[in-house]
């Protein structure tokens, strides 16, 4: 089975009901990607598929047809995404863990949606579950990093 | 290294040491400090000047040795000792460092318990640490009681000043000159004709440096970092999915596990059948636990797809196997027999209440699981009779001890190598999962192994923030409290969780009252008691401990009484504070909040204050009752920390605690049904999101006599602070959490 991940195609041998999200960490060794309740209802395991947020932990790596970008091909330490750079200057994680989750999320909304209301984003980051209560950083940082994209 | 420098540098620790010692706690002795554990991996050229600060060619790193689990601390400790040692901030490292005994935590133990020193003899060795004597002679290294930073305020900035020191008398003595003639700059020593040093170059001569034992440190006004926003050092990572957490371990040629526990908690695993597991592809391994079965495979979801096809025959439960008679226990428990402490008892609380209008107001607190979003797991790898261990861990010293007791091996033996964690809350000051890895190894002898739990094993196998019942009756006369007779029951998670790390000392258990007999509150009539509810599902530490359900029970009845009195519940409880930081939070909420103008219709707003782990928090919660349910609009939060180190950090730390609180409050509830825990993912155990999070005012201020630590006191007041809002708005009580049971939420 041939997967295509931040550019880079990797020729796999797994079940195909295999979760994209345990392929991505155990298989490619991309642990950015992170596990957290393995049924959809927290987004710490959100990567895009064709740029659209998809939780990758209930998402059969047999049905993914589209290139996927996670967390590490989004950006890089050297090379952000914007989002990051303003999840940076907003000082936005605690213990980071749904980070990469919320980035991935909100990368996605800015993709279609360059100028998010509150309520867009209320609609677009419920999904993902934050147990330090980052959000209110998360929210500043969102309105950040529209404002960056689209001066950019 | 020479003999020569390496007795050097241990006379500078004693010197060090000595000092951090004295200037915390006034009564220690220090006779046989602890010895440097960074000096037995040191390599040629480099040098470990305290063990805390370490130089070698590439720079300086600071060793941080307290769990990062969110709360900022490896950011706000390197501060410390960046200030003192005078390096730019960009420069340095930040490690966690080993397990040691060096990095003990005599902040955790000073503010824990109040029993005296009693019979040292006869107890665990933990046990007696946490409760009662000196932490320095147990040498535990634990994250928890917000007590990172009164613990490290001193000592660390010690480490810098002294590692500082150091430098600059080798730099004179390489170059000839009085000490007193040297300035730093950066990372540099600097002489009087302009000649730069490096502290990468000094380091190897400054080991041999013997110290004066009190360095002394910069006063307030010339601090650079210190009480400012420093960028987090672990924030990059974490924004770029770099960062490494415990579950993203990968060690060569590892092997990937998971468990199942028996889910009636501590129960015995009678039989299994792994046959049709064992079959599964990828499948390596099925390996009999104390209590469970772990199953070992080429990749964590087949573990766990394998380890639900074992078909596991379970012993029972040995507590009540619904929650319905696990309340009836705590409610059993409000008599003479099962009462733990009386910490205080000011006048005469029966004749007040024969006196005065009496109110009277029961309140009840659910079991709430921790719910880190990182699920417990722990990697480790026996080889050559050595074993190590990488995870995420609040308490790596008794993970050690633990670990090595399993493994057969002495302490020295066992490497325990400190991860980020995804959350820790209280949850990973517990060790059965280090335990778990630990007979993984065993199993696996010369293999490293990772476990990783998933989230329906992580929830249903917690060790949950007790259940509590609250009786509280008080009385009013003349606009203010005349009496206050608060009686709480609660299971003890002292007995609990130091039960499982090697023993429980004999004596009350404070978690059960505090927040109820510990408040600043001048009530001339005020007995708070405690009952011990027997054991029964196993508790713990959650995030503020006792204080999580008797600040809901305590300002709820506050509340009342101001609503019995006719009086306003925010200038009532300002009338009766006696503690001056307290008062002035107080106050500072009430004009922070505008809590004077009137709020317009279907509107409310609700104050709670609790002072906890020496902090004193108020905040206000304002609310709109819609169509859909409350909405939580706005919280107002002030808090005193006596000295604020990092601004940004102490509000993040205050929001989260707010937001964690209002997430238990809403829809926190653990359930038991024929003996196992009823909840399994988050769809059952909610929390606050994005679009219900409200926004967040927070004012810090440093009226306090001593700096305090925030991850907990931000929690306490937000359930009060909510009820009162949703009764000030709908003129509805609730006294029982979480309050979804009785309210929808927006």
């Amino acid at each position: 089975m041939k997967l295509s991940v931040n550019g880079k195609t990797h020729e796999i041998d797994v079940e195909p009901e295999m979760p994209l999200l345990w392929v991505l960490r155990d298989e490619l060794n991309l642990s950015g990607t992170k596990f957290g309740c393995g049924s959809a209802l927290c987004g710490a395991c959100t990567v895009h598929v064709d740029g659209v947020a998809t939780f990758s932990c209930v998402t059969r790596v047999g049905d993914v047809h589209g290139a996927i970008t996670t967390i590490e091909g989004l950006g890089t330490p050297t090379a952000l995404h914007a989002v990051q750079a303003a999840w940076i200057e907003h000082q936005v994680a605690q213990c980071g863990y749904c980070q990469s989750g919320q980035i991935m999320s909100a990368a996605a909304l800015l993709h279609r949606n360059k100028t998010p209301t509150d309520a867009d984003i209320d609609a677009a980051m419920s999904p993902n579950l934050c147990r330090c209560g980052t959000y209110p950083r998360i929210r500043a940082a969102i309105h950040d990093a529209a404002r960056r994209i689209r001066e950019a | 290294m020479s003999k020569l420098g390496t007795i050097a540098r241990r006379t500078f620790l004693v010197g060090s040491a000595a000092v951090a010692g004295g200037v915390i706690f006034g009564y220690y002795k220090y006779k046989q400090p602890y010895s440097n554990p960074l000096l037995a991996d040191l390599p040629e050229g480099a040098a470990a000047l305290t063990p805390y600060v370490r130089i070698d060619a590439q720079g300086v790193t600071v060793i941080a040795p307290r769990a990062e689990m969110g709360q900022g601390v490896h950011t706000t400790l390197a501060a410390l000792v960046a200030e003192e040692l005078d390096v730019a901030w960009d420069s340095i490292r930040v490690e966690h460092g080993p397990a040691s005994s060096a990095y003990f935590n005599a902040a955790a133990i000073q503010e824990g318990l109040p029993f005296a020193a009693t019979d040292r003899g006869s107890l665990a060795e933990a046990a007696r640490g946490f409760m009662a004597v000196p932490a320095k002679f147990l040498g535990l290294q634990i994250t928890g009681g917000s007590s990172s930073i009164p613990d490290a305020f001193d000592k660390m900035r010690v480490a810098g000043a002294a590692a500082r020191l150091a430098l600059v008398e080798a730099a004179a003595r390489r170059l000839g000159v009085a000490a007193g003639t040297l300035k730093t700059d950066y990372g540099f020593v600097i002489a009087a004709d302009g000649k730069r040093l490096a502290y990468t170059e000094l380091a190897a001569e400054a080991a041999m440096v013997e110290l004066p034992a009190n360095p002394p440190l910069k006063p307030k006004a010339q601090w650079r970092y210190l009480g400012r926003s420093m960028p987090r050092v672990d924030m990059v990572g974490k924004c770029t999915g770099t960062a490494q957490f415990g579950i993203d371990v990968r060690q060569p040629g590892m092997v990937f596990a998971t468990v199942r526990m028996n889910p009636a908690l501590g129960a015995p695993l009678r039989k299994i059948d792994d046959s049709a597991a064992k079959a599964m592809r990828g499948v390596l391994q099925v390996v009999v636990l104390p209590g469970g079965v772990a199953v070992v495979a080429d990749n964590t979801w087949r573990a766990f797809r394998a380890a639900r096809a074992v078909r596991c025959e379970w012993g029972d439960a040995s507590y009540p196997a619904t929650t319905q008679a696990m309340m009836d226990a705590v409610i059993a428990s409000f008599d003479d027999k099962h009462q733990d402490s009386q910490f205080r008892k000011d006048g005469d609380v029966d004749k007040a209440l024969a006196a005065g209008a009496v109110v009277e107001a029961e309140y009840r607190a659910p079991y709430l699981a921790h719910a880190t979003m990182e699920p417990m797991n722990a990697t480790a790898w026996l080889k050559d009779g050595r074993l190590d261990l990488w995870v995420g861990t609040q308490f790596p010293t008794q993970a050690r001890a633990e670990a090595a007791k399993i493994a057969g091996l002495p302490i020295d033996q066992v490497h325990v190598h400190a991860l980020l964690m995804g959350g820790g809350f209280g949850r990973r000051a517990e060790n059965d999962f280090v335990q778990q890895a630990a007979h993984l190894a065993v199993a696996l002898n010369g293999q490293p192994v990772k476990l990783t739990w998933t989230r329906e094993e992580d929830m249903t196998h917690d060790t949950y923030r007790p259940p509590a019942v609250g009786r509280f009756r008080g009385a009013t006369a003349g606009g203010t409290v005349q009496a206050l007779d608060a009686r709480v029951a609660a299971l003890s998670v002292i007995e609990s969780q130091l039960g499982r790390a090697g023993g429980a000392p004999p004596g009350p258990d404070k978690t059960i009252v505090d927040g109820v007999y510990d408040q600043p509150y001048g009530i001339s009539n005020y007995r708070a008691t405690g009952y011990r509810t027997p054991a029964m599902a196993p508790v713990g530490s959650w995030r503020s401990v006792g204080h999580s359900f008797n600040g809901f029970f305590m300002e709820s009845f506050m509340d009342e009484l101001a609503a019995k009195a006719g009086t306003d519940p925010l200038k009532m409880r300002l009338a009766l504070l006696t503690h001056e930081p307290s008062r002035k939070v107080l106050a500072a909420v009430a004009e922070l909040s505008n809590w004077d103008q009137p709020l317009e219709k279907g509107r409310g707003r609700g104050v709670a204050f609790q002072l906890s782990f020496g902090v004193p928090v108020a905040e206000v919660v304002e609310v709109t009752v819609t169509d859909a349910g409350v909405k939580i609009d706005r919280v107002f939060v002030v808090a005193d920390v006596g000295t604020a180190l990092d601004p940004r950090n102490l509000e993040a730390q205050l929001q989260s605690g707010v937001i964690f609180g209002l997430s238990a409050a809403m829809f926190g509830e653990i359930t038991f049904g024929r003996g196992t825990v009823e909840q399994t993912n988050f769809h059952e155990f909610e929390a606050v999101r994005m679009r219900q999070s409200p926004q967040i005012s927070v004012q810090v201020l440093e009226n306090g006599d001593r700096i305090r630590g925030v991850g907990e006191p931000g929690t306490p007041p937000a359930a009060p602070a909510l009820a009162n809002a949703i009764f000030n708005a709908t003129g509805r009580r609730f006294r029982e959490l979480p309050l979804s049971k009785h309210i929808a939420f927006a």
